[in-house]
């Protein structure tokens, strides 16, 4: 992917390097303008971790995670996607911390964090920017999707690596 | 609405820690927690910006410009209201084409003006059209190509495969858009049903 992207620049006569640095340095903004917020939200996710409250959470919802057939261990990431990016990649990062990146709950997770936006993010910055404070159906049509989108994220990783 | 979320998640944890006796934890908790993320993002930013560099080669190369052309299609039948030469339409698909390629930074300003372009003849005037809701449904649903933070995120924790997960993330993503935009379509037939 990345050799055929700059072979596809070069054979267009894009300035590489320079692409590549302005490019680049947009990562870093983008890293920096989240460390903040994901630095003040991991060490709420690591004293959520330290106190117990994960252990009580799981085995709370566990009943309920068997039945509709989502690991207990990745739901508090389901619930917290669509409110906050930081938060769910703090709460990714835990998870990845204590099962491991490669085992079936990290890839869950993994996916389920990557195959959607920070729904209430996106709706708020767009309809306002339309200047619209009513929405119709996009709020329940976008979390009826997220909730779908848990399901689809749990079958697709445990259907694809049997 | 983080304040409300931060102040719970330290409330929450200290009420558990004092049912459960892990006070000493918790407060070491506070401390280990911010060198983790320091460190987190340190090891993030690698990978990060390799992804957006390439992304950017690829952006100026006129890969946008294909991606749009191949998208313009299937963005004018959803969205009817618009013309497929109009600027709404345009700043549409320069939006999405900037997702797909995980420009994040470049696909707000897009979006933004696409809705504004829309609201320009937007005969329900307070209300959103079809058109907008869609818009807004495909961009509550990630459709990137190469989600670099979670590939990042997953080399950070050690992952021997960080991509393995890729063709995962983009069936998932894909069929949450779907979904998203066929529930949105059913509330509208219902919506035009009530009013009919």
């Amino acid at each position: 992917m990345i050799v055929f992207t700059v072979i596809f620049g070069a054979f267009k006569k894009v300035d590489l390097f320079g692409a590549f640095t302005e490019g680049a340095k947009d990562g870093i903004n983008a890293l920096i303008s989240v460390a903040p917020s994901l630095i003040g939200l991991i060490v709420g996710v690591s004293m959520l971790e330290a106190s117990g409250f994960f252990e009580i959470l799981t085995q709370f919802l566990q009943p309920l995670c068997n039945f509709i057939g989502i690991p207990a261990e990745v739901l508090p990431l389901g619930l917290m996607r669509p409110v906050t990016g930081s938060g769910s990649f703090a709460i990714l990062n835990s998870i990845m911390q204590k099962y491991g990146a490669d085992s079936i709950i990290g890839k869950t997770a993994s996916v389920m964090a990557g195959s959607t936006e920070t729904t209430f993010y996106a709706i708020t910055v767009y309809f306002g920017a339309a200047g619209l404070k009513n929405t119709r159906c996009t709020i329940p049509s976008a979390l009826l999707a997220d909730i779908l989108g848990m399901f689809f994220a749990v079958y697709s990783v445990r259907l694809l690596s049997l | 609405m983080l304040s409300y979320i931060w102040l719970g998640m330290v409330a929450v944890s200290f009420v558990c820690a004092l049912c459960k006796g892990n006070m000493e934890q918790l407060s070491k908790a506070v401390l280990d927690g911010a060198d983790k993320a320091v460190e987190l993002v340190i090891s993030m930013a690698g990978v990060m910006c390799l992804w957006t560099g390439i992304m950017k080669i690829a952006d100026k190369g006129g890969l946008t410009s294909i991606i749009s052309k191949v998208l313009s299609p299937i963005l004018s039948k959803l969205m009817p209201e618009y013309d497929k030469e109009s600027a709404a339409m345009k700043a549409v698909s320069a939006n999405i084409t900037a997702n797909i390629l995980g420009l994040g930074n470049a696909a707000t300003p897009f979006g933004i003006v696409a809705m504004k372009e829309m609201q320009k003849t937007n005969t329900l005037r307070d209300s959103p059209n079809n058109s907008m809701i869609i818009f807004v449904i495909i961009n509550t649903a990630s459709i990137q190509l190469i989600p670099t933070t979670i590939a990042a995120l997953r080399q950070a924790s050690g992952s021997v495969s960080p991509y393995s997960i890729l063709p995962y993330i983009w069936i998932t993503s894909l069929l949450t858009l779907v979904s998203g935009i066929v529930i949105a379509r059913i509330f509208m037939l219902k919506g035009r049903v009530h009013h009919g």
